[in-house]
């Protein structure tokens, strides 16, 4: 069985730490990926702001570069999410016959990487060691599109030391968006005011997500700010082990600094 | 004058005005946030929601499919009862044949019963260039009427004021309009209801012609059914001795089994509550009883043009109960008004280039006004998938038969895509923004549309090395 990492653009250029916890969670059960360097941009920006034709050009990108392969695993739901839902609408907007059946074919292929763990692998605790105050964010493709429920819930309460808080309004829009962000700055901005506001009720240092993009904006309103809230996508949190420690500048949750 | 919206900024634009009022965002959020609580209480309540809804679905989606039947079997039926029927393709045909039938009686003073069609069609503001005063009788489109402003919600049009303005407006205009308010009126809701109702109580007793909408008409009988909290469409449905109902195409449902569907999503879903305290129904006229005359004017506005887009459609199911605008996020932050449109919110997102055509630049700016969040999705009592409909609409503008188009934008993302299938050229980009961010400070203002980010951003931090390259160089982290 031949498995890919679709690490994304936006976590290839801006987070490519996230890429790098992704292979070394999957390395630690037992999960070896590939990564065809091929690979760029899923198409989300173009099929979200209208543009079906050059969707469908990275559709059938996509399918020459992952076509060969098992599985696919993304580290993000939005991005995960194109093939299945996007894919087809643009190979049928352009009259492409070939590519809706290929892209019919992959799509059930491509696993969001949560999902990939607790219901392929079957695994929630995974090893992981956290000793800090964490929030989650559920982005609003994990939350409706994906509908990854209590998975990352319970992906992140088995993680040993972690002190897991609550977000308030959880699953309220962080304004981000796409290009929402950018042709509609003055309100993605108020939501997004909000949203920081919540995440500091928590007194969390570190929140987490499983789309870099929303924890991008929000954490480019916290740091705007000025507070030192670190934003970290889930798999980055789920492969830290003892090993590593606790994370350098981030208070340490008071039962694990007595050990 | 009645006010319109006219000459409306594109959606940015207004809604940053929007969201630097904070007297709006309060009065917007708190108003909000009390409906959609007690929305989710009483949807949680039923067992049998996802069934009413999916079935509200399918009853629409077959009117849909075979409207011409209907509204033909509906017109029928209220002709058998005393009713005349008027067919209307636009809005300007739909005043002038509601101007004539009110100049018909005489009468230069008319009560209204609020409806949305008559917001969207402009009706109040023809009446009054013919000489003829319509006032508003729901007290929250009396609220708006008075004040010389605009709805900005579909259920409560004055949701933007609270209630010392409205106090203010009460004081100020109803003595101009008619009986004035009380010189000590305070901002107690009851003591404001009080006032209102003598204000209008002249006014009912007074009307010989009533303007009304309907939430619903139903063909097997010719019925028209009217939903609303005050009980005061009630008397203008039935103390005036000409009714004028205004009422699109897509409102028919076919039976009265039908309607069962719907009256118990309604009110729960619109104003949390297990039933409207009114339900008006009326069939023709009859005699000694109500209205002596009664006229149907159905009107088309766009209906049709929204009907034969395949995606789009699904708006015509829309009851109009407000809740996509009650959850959402964008509209949470910048009122109704931005909206350019009496259709606010994801409904208005929607449907008003489904109606008109996104071929202007204020109505192609709507299917943006969304983080495509899908909150509206979950609560719509019809199951609209607004995030389908947004994206498809988007599509027209881009690279549809939209007139408006982005050329910067299209020739951007489309040399983006290109480099993004050329590897040799996507690697040199990755790595060429590995040393730009080595420069690039994180509290830097873009430049051009890009400062909408940092305005009340910094952009990240671009690391030196990206994943391809830490790939390559540890060979997928095993050196």
């Amino acid at each position: 069985m031949r498995t890919a990492l679709f690490v994304t653009c936006l976590n290839d250029t801006l987070f490519p730490r996230t890429g790098q916890a992704a292979v070394e969670l999957l390395r630690r059960l037992g999960v070896e990926v590939e990564f065809p360097a091929a690979q760029s941009c899923c198409g989300q920006m173009h099929y979200n702001t209208g543009y079906r034709a050059e969707t469908a050009k990275l559709a059938r990108h996509f399918v020459e570069v992952f076509g060969d392969y098992d599985r696919i695993i993304v580290p993000s739901a939005s991005c995960g999410g194109m093939p299945a839902e996007a894919y087809a609408i643009a190979a049928e907007s352009v009259g492409d016959d070939g590519l809706l059946r290929d892209v019919r074919r992959i799509a059930p292929r491509v696993h969001e990487l949560t999902s990939f763990l607790t219901d392929t692998l079957g695994v929630e605790e995974v090893g992981a060691y956290f000793p800090h105050r964490v929030t989650y964010h559920p982005t609003c493709h994990s939350l409706r599109a994906s509908a990854l429920g209590d998975r990352p819930y319970r992906l992140l309460r088995a993680v040993r030391g972690i002190d897991f808080v609550e977000l308030p309004a959880q699953e309220e829009c962080c304004g981000f968006g796409g290009t929402f962000s950018v042709k509609n700055g003055a309100v993605s901005g108020a939501m997004n005011g909000d949203k920081a506001r919540h995440v500091r009720e928590t007194g969390a240092h570190v929140l987490a997500a499983v789309d870099n993009s929303c924890l991008m904006n929000i954490g480019g309103r916290l740091a705007k700010d000025g507070h030192p809230v670190r934003t970290m996508h889930l798999v980055e949190i789920l492969a830290r082990t003892e090993k590593d420690g606790p994370l350098d500048g981030v208070p340490v949750t008071e039962g694990e600094r007595v050990r | 004058m009645s006010k319109v919206f006219l000459d409306w900024p594109a959606f940015p634009t207004a809604a940053e005005r929007a969201t630097k009022d904070e007297q709006l965002r309060a009065n917007v959020r708190r108003a909000t946030h009390t409906i959609r609580a007690k929305r989710g209480a009483l949807a949680a309540e039923r067992p049998d929601w996802q069934d009413l809804r999916d079935s509200a679905a399918a009853v629409k989606d077959e009117v849909l499919r075979h409207l011409d039947t209907y509204l033909e079997q509906l017109e029928t039926k209220v002709r058998e009862a005393g009713g005349v029927v008027h067919w209307a393709q636009d809005a300007e045909e739909a005043n002038r044949i509601v101007t004539g039938l009110v100049q018909e009686t005489g009468e230069t003073e008319i009560v209204k019963v609020k409806s949305m069609l008559t917001e969207e069609i402009g009706l109040d503001a023809a009446l009054e260039q013919a000489g003829i005063s319509a006032r508003e009788t729901d007290l929250a489109a009396a609220i708006v009427q008075l004040g010389d402003d605009l709805p900005s919600h579909v259920v409560v049009p004055a949701l933007h004021r609270n209630r010392t303005e409205i106090r203010d407006i009460f004081r100020r205009e109803m003595g101009r309009h008619g009986r004035p308010a009380p010189d000590d009126l305070g901002d107690d809701p009851e003591e404001l209801a009080e006032a209102a109702r003598l204000h209008m109580r002249d006014k009912f007793l007074r009307a010989k012609v009533a303007v009304s909408g309907a939430n619903f008409m139903i063909a097997e009988t010719g019925t028209l059914v009217i939903v609303e909290s005050e009980g005061n469409g009630r008397m203008c449905l039935t103390l005036p001795e000409t009714l004028i109902s205004v009422v699109g195409i897509e409102k028919v449902l076919p039976t009265w089994r039908d309607l069962e569907i719907f009256l118990q999503l309604l009110a729960r879903n619109a104003t949390g509550e297990r039933m409207a305290p009114y339900t008006s129904s009326w069939t023709g006229t009859t005699d000694g009883d109500g209205p002596r005359t009664f006229h149907l004017v159905l009107v088309d506005n766009g209906r049709t043009r929204a009907l034969a887009d395949p995606v789009g459609r699904q708006a015509l199911r829309c009851i109009r109960c407000g809740a996509c605008m009650n959850i959402c996020p964008v509209y949470e932050r910048t009122g109704g008004h931005a909206y350019g449109s009496v259709y606010p919110g994801p409904i208005g997102a929607i449907l008003n280039p489904l109606l008109k055509g996104p071929d202007d630049t204020q109505t192609a700016s709507l299917p943006y006004a969304s983080t495509l969040c899908g909150a509206c999705n979950e609560v719509c009592p019809v199951c609209i998938r607004f995030t389908d409909v947004l994206l498809k609409l988007r599509s027209d503008v881009a690279e549809g038969d939209a007139e408006v188009k982005h050329p910067a934008e299209k020739a951007a993302l489309k040399a983006v895509a290109g480099v993004m299938r050329h590897n040799p050229l996507w690697n040199a980009a990755v790595k060429s923004a590995g040393r730009a961010g080595a420069v690039l400070p994180t509290d830097m203002n873009l430049p051009g549309p890009l400062h909408g980010w940092t305005d009340s951003r910094t952009i990240p931090e671009i690391p030196a090395q990206s994943f391809r390259t830490w790939w390559k160089r540890t060979e997928g982290g095993t050196r």
